[in-house]
């Protein structure tokens, strides 16, 4: 079995955000990236489908420039067997689903997990894209995923509960805990994920349907305004008459 | 401009969310249709016209009770074209993020998610979207003819604006490959408000001590028409239900109020809950991180405050 991961390469959850360029750009200036948290679990399920099935490969894909190199060892540390890396800059959802279908296209995968959204853009919907453009079925957000010769059994998170679903193989899922615990990399994935291959391939021309204009910060928040744990009916009051909220 | 609107339901009734989906789209100023689908009472459906909707199609084959990915996009496709609908707005939810996914791509759309203002229509169609979980805004210019637009919560304020609208049957025409993926079971809390939904919700993390101590949150909520929600931690080690996580990996919420009790305020616990519009934060740790992110705070023993602050909020009603 074929298993096709995607993984984006995203500033840390604990990152400042900042802005360059009169807010048309990411200021990465110090700040640490890391495999997106929602792909890291689809990974993490990956592995483990992929030691519980002989026979089994795990290829993980990115669409980035060569600076996102790091993060896509880090993948192949964690047990991915070899890396397809897109060479270019992933502006907006359709660009990078569009990428991700023709390299998915060319291999015919069973599988093909991602993270539910980035944690950059939030977007939330490259797997339905992909899954579009594949002909098969999309899920997201994937929270439990078993495999059962051709057919599998998952998990859909919905508001309140969950949504229990049957579908054959090859379908697309967007993963989200608790589907795996994120695998950290041992010292022997570190040493043969360096030899591991890296395929870098030149994107597909895509004409995108959206751009971007500049980016915003939100206004700064003002001071907390301290209540006495005696006084708790003052907080009541607070939310009522100023902050309206009640 | 002609706009259909996805409406979700649940339990028969007509979603908030989806009720300012039909604002946000009669306050884009044009044609406003609203799409239901699966069993909906026909008095839900005939209010969406004092929302805004001129027209309320209802697409109520029983096999449409459940939210299937691919049956609902192609439905809402089918309705695009019947209703020559230029634009597709729809409330962020575990279903009509998937939906818009693929009625985009299928439409050839510019699609745009987490959309929280109206667009600006001066130079070209640009809308607002959060993005950084919260922590940034990016403005955006949706070029194609079609447009897909998924709102956040609060994108767009709820107005009586018309009156009922008696609603029209819509029958797509759908086949079995649209429902190859297939719903089992569905496991759901009924009865509650839902986390993602709420105006308000009340948190407890690890500073609880343990789920048999969640009686107070729960008392809060019920008095406040909240919703409850908790830590990463808490959910982890299985005191509370995974979908009641706030958090970076969790449900991001966006409610008026935002109540937090025995929280630290992990940067991935803020970046759930930041775009709430006031934050309350109850610890006994003054030097919480929390406390910065909050609007208002107190320092104190969670089993001291939550019980004054439930007499306090009786009181006060």
């Amino acid at each position: 079995m074929k298993i096709l991961v995607c993984i984006s390469h995203v500033p840390d959850t604990t990152s400042k955000i900042n802005f360059t360029d009169n807010n048309t750009k990411f200021d990465g200036n110090g700040v640490q990236f890391i495999i997106g948290p929602y792909d890291d679990y689809a990974l993490a399920r990956a592995i483990e489908i992929k030691e519980a099935n002989a026979g089994t490969t795990v290829t993980v894909l990115n669409v980035g420039p060569a600076d996102t190199e790091p993060t896509i060892r880090k993948a192949l540390a964690i047990g991915a067997d070899d890396a397809v890396r897109v060479n270019a800059e992933p502006t907006d959802s359709f660009f990078v689903a569009k990428q991700i279908a023709e390299h998915a296209k060319s291999i015919g995968y069973d599988l093909i997990l991602m993270g539910r959204e980035s944690i950059d853009f939030n977007g939330g919907v490259v797997h339905g894209i992909v899954g579009e453009l594949l002909g098969m079925p999309s899920l997201s957000p994937v929270m439990k995923l078993e495999l059962d010769g051709t057919k599998a059994k998952l998990a859909r998170e919905i508001e309140g509960g969950k949504e229990l679903l049957e579908v054959n193989l090859p379908f697309v899922a967007g993963c989200q805990e608790p589907i795996a615990e994120w695998k950290i990399p041992n010292m022997r994935g570190i040493m043969s994920a360096r030899t591991k291959p890296l395929q870098v391939v030149e994107p597909v021309v895509v004409d995108s349907g959206v751009s971007l204009q500049k980016f915003e910060l939100p206004p700064a928040k003002g001071a907390v305004k301290m209540v006495s744990a005696d006084n708790v009916a003052e907080l009541v009051t607070l939310l009522k008459n100023e902050a309206k909220v009640l | 401009m002609n706009i259909l609107v996805f409406v979700e339901s649940a339990e028969g009734k007509i979603k908030k969310t989806s009720l300012e989906a039909v604002a946000y789209a009669n306050g884009m100023g044009g044609n406003v249709t609203a799409l239901a689908l699966g069993t909906v009472e026909a008095g839900e459906l005939a209010s969406l016209g004092k929302y805004g909707a001129k027209k309320v199609l209802h697409a109520g084959d029983a096999k449409l009770n459940d939210g299937v990915i691919q049956a609902y996009t192609n439905t809402i496709v089918q309705a695009m074209e019947a209703e020559n609908a230029d634009v597709l707005v729809l409330a962020n939810s575990s279903l009509g993020t998937p939906v818009a996914a693929r009625v985009s791509t299928k439409l050839g759309a510019s699609i745009a998610t987490n959309v929280t203002e109206l667009p600006e229509t001066s130079a070209g169609f640009v809308v607002k979207k959060s993005i950084y979980t919260g922590k940034a805004f990016s403005k955006v210019e949706l070029k194609n003819a079609k447009k897909v637009i998924a709102i956040k919560k609060n994108a767009a304020e709820i107005k009586e604006v018309g009156s009922d609208v008696a609603p029209t049957t819509f029958a797509p025409q759908l086949t079995d490959a649209d429902f190859a993926a297939k719903i089992v079971s569905t496991e759901k809390a009924t009865g509650e408000i839902l986390l993602p939904e709420a105006n308000i919700v009340v948190s407890g993390g690890r500073g609880m001590k343990g789920p048999e101590h969640w009686g107070p949150i729960e008392e809060l909520a019920k008095l406040l028409g909240a919703a409850t929600g908790c830590s990463k931690p808490v959910s982890d080690i299985g005191w509370r239900p995974h979908h009641e996580h706030v958090g970076q990996t969790g449900v991001k919420v966006s409610p008026q109020l935002y109540i937090a009790v025995g929280i630290s305020g992990a940067i991935q616990h803020l970046a759930g809950v930041n775009s709430s519009k006031c934050i309350v934060v109850i610890n006994k740790d003054s030097e919480a991180p929390f406390f910065k992110a909050a609007d208002y705070g107190i320092v104190g023993d969670a089993f001291d405050v939550l019980p004054k602050l439930i007499e306090a909020v009786k009181a006060g009603k």
